[in-house]
């Protein structure tokens, strides 16, 4: 792997480890067939054993892993006749939220996804996924127009944050957030929304106040980025650790908390490791997720995602 | 012991620590850098005499500016889970939380009451920026709530003050979640046709300015507030340039088509008085047009 995380290290040795014994092998005509399926068995053991107890700290690192699947990575996997739709009509295309129709399990259905992008070109295009006003003013028209056509919504939620600029408050972040989130509220189509990595705080719910929140395993969600409440309360960026522990981020803590309904499993070694496996697993997620809507009409599924949040916070954890 | 002791010498101390000097009789102002005297700021609506600029004031002051009279019935906020992840920093929440709540006499960030502004019947949820910055977590969600539903049941407007830094970390995504909560709590007061009003004031950032502050059916603003909703250096230091002058004031958001008005504060009750006047449901009706 290019890319390996710190707490990964010890694997990775192995798997270079493993590359050099089957590059030898090539050129000598070595058997090592058993050592090197030893060293493999090891590497998964370590793997396991890591990622079965990720401090939320190292979660933070997985859920913004450069090699994680993305929103178009998962639309590519489990969407098929897309077709992307574009601006907020007012001022312009925001690339950091995309968006379009597609077929999902043989519905149609509208989906919204912020988008980080995958190699420099791209996630300059995206704007590292976090949005201005017209990419919250494009997710309302959509979800508008799913509205008027019955369609199911689908949001894949990865972004830092709203985008923090001077042209972005000139034109309203704020409104354009709080719009969103009351556009969420108001559909009378099933609402199902993914975090598939970085849940990050005003930028995330804009897209995530619906029917079924899901989280993969390894995501992070939360109010503030952990290193931005070091500095407010801990005085330093140091303490960036701590605040990941003290701000329940957690896909598990967010379940106890009753913020996500459903954990979706991640392939082992997290979804950087095996992307297709880890589209699979999501796309049958969504689709169970929908299948659960069937039968309920536009009023009731309204009613019920706004009692859900107003139920939120209120019984223990 | 005498009488002297037993009786004289408290009755001298009473005196002399009734004497005792506010350590605020004089302020300096923010915006010119003024010395005010506190008497002439509390009589002048704690607006600087000589710049106009406008302090912050505590939810108690600004519920008495804006009813008639000031006269408000205040209501118990309702009871939530005090410090539900069990929070700690370099200072346990729960220790913050308390002291705040003995320094305002208040169990969280927001107060709400009922009274009249222009004759006509309000409810008003006013932020105390002092409690812990203003910050919305589990109590000021279930505020608000409470709040539309009193404006409900009275059948009248409902008037938000914010006055926040935005979420309160320390409830982590539980404060998240009160940004759709809050605007449910605004949607239960226009869907039974009644005004949802924001007066926007300094400062309204973040979580709060996301949610509850910028869904108003009218949004007012008072001179020179900042409100945005990412911060100023959090901006700064991802430009890596210096921000426009009057940059997320009250009166830039006005100019960028996001408030209605910005209102002087000596001015506020008479605005939302007369707005009260033409939205409430007791308005004067038209004779209806012979049919």
């Amino acid at each position: 792997m290019a890319n390996f995380l710190d707490f990964e290290r010890p694997v990775a040795e192995l798997e270079s480890k493993i590359r050099e014994l089957r590059h030898l092998s090539s050129e000598n005509n070595l058997n090592i067939a058993d050592e090197v399926g030893r060293l493999e068995k090891e590497a998964a053991r370590l793997l396991r054993q890591i990622y079965g107890r990720l401090s939320p700290w190292q979660k933070v690192q997985v859920a913004r892993h450069p090699e994680r699947p993305h929103a178009l990575d998962y639309i590519r996997a489990f969407v098929t006749d897309f077709v992307p739709l574009a601006g907020d009509r007012a001022f312009a295309e925001d690339a950091a939220i995309v968006g379009g129709i597609g077929r999902f399990r043989g519905t149609s259905v509208v989906l919204i996804g912020t988008e980080k992008g995958s190699d420099t070109e791209e996630r300059l295009k995206h704007n590292f996924g976090m949005a201005r006003p017209e990419g919250y003013r494009k997710a309302q028209r959509l979800m508008r127009l799913a509205d008027r056509f019955g369609l199911p919504v689908i949001t894949l939620v990865d972004t830092a944050g709203a985008y923090p600029g001077v042209d972005a408050e000139a034109r309203g972040q704020a409104e354009a957030i709080a719009r969103a989130i009351e556009t969420c509220l108001d559909l009378r189509v099933p609402l199902v929304a993914a975090i598939i990595g970085e849940g990050g705080s005003g930028g995330a719910i804009a897209l995530a106040a619906a029917n079924t929140v899901l989280m993969l395993e390894h995501a992070i969600y939360s109010v503030i980025s952990p290193e931005g409440c070091a500095s407010i309360l801990w005085r330093t960026g140091e303490a960036a650790r701590e605040a990941a522990e003290a701000l329940n981020l957690t896909a598990e803590d967010l379940r106890r908390l009753g913020v996500i309904d459903r954990i979706v499993e991640e392939p082992l070694g997290g979804a950087h490791r095996h992307p297709d496996e880890a589209c699979r697993k999501l796309g049958e997620a969504l689709e169970a997720a929908l299948l659960s809507f069937r039968g309920q009409d536009g009023e009731s599924l309204r009613r019920r995602r706004r009692d859900k949040y107003l139920a939120i916070g209120r019984r223990g954890f | 012991m005498n009488w002297l002791t037993n009786f004289v010498l408290p009755k001298i101390r009473a005196v002399v620590a009734k004497k005792e000097v506010r350590d605020n009789l004089w302020q300096k102002c923010p915006g010119c850098e003024q010395m005010l005297y506190y008497r002439e700021l509390e009589t002048n609506l704690h607006v600087c005499r000589n710049c106009g600029h406008h302090l912050r004031i505590g939810a108690l002051e600004r519920l008495k500016i804006l009813f008639d009279e000031g006269a408000f019935e205040r209501s118990a906020l309702p009871e939530v889970l005090a410090d539900p992840l069990r929070f700690r920093d370099r200072r346990r929440y729960l220790d913050r939380l308390r002291e705040a709540q003995a320094n305002f006499g208040a169990s969280d960030a927001i107060a709400v009451a009922s009274g009249r502004i222009g004759g006509v019947p309000a409810v008003v949820a006013a932020f105390e920026f002092g409690f812990l910055g203003g910050s919305m977590g589990l109590a000021v969600g279930e505020a608000m709530l409470a709040a539309a539903d009193l404006a409900v049941k009275n059948e009248c407007a409902l008037i938000v003050v914010p006055a926040s830094g935005g979420a309160r970390m320390q409830e982590g995504v539980l404060s998240l979640m009160q940004m759709p909560r809050t605007i449910l709590a605004a949607d239960r007061v226009k869907e039974k046709g009644l005004p949802y009003i924001v007066v926007l004031t300094d400062p309204t950032t973040g979580g709060v300015s996301a949610s509850l502050a910028m869904v108003g059916d009218l949004i007012l603003a008072e001179p020179g507030a900042q409100i945005g909703f990412a911060g100023a250096r959090v901006i700064e230091e991802t430009i890596r340039e210096k921000l426009p002058d009057g940059f997320q004031r009250a009166e830039y958001l006005y100019e960028h088509g996001m408030v209605d008005l910005v209102v002087p504060r000596h001015e506020l009750a008479a605005v939302l008085g007369r707005l009260l006047g033409h939205l409430h449901k007791g308005r004067p009706q038209a004779a209806a047009p012979a049919s």
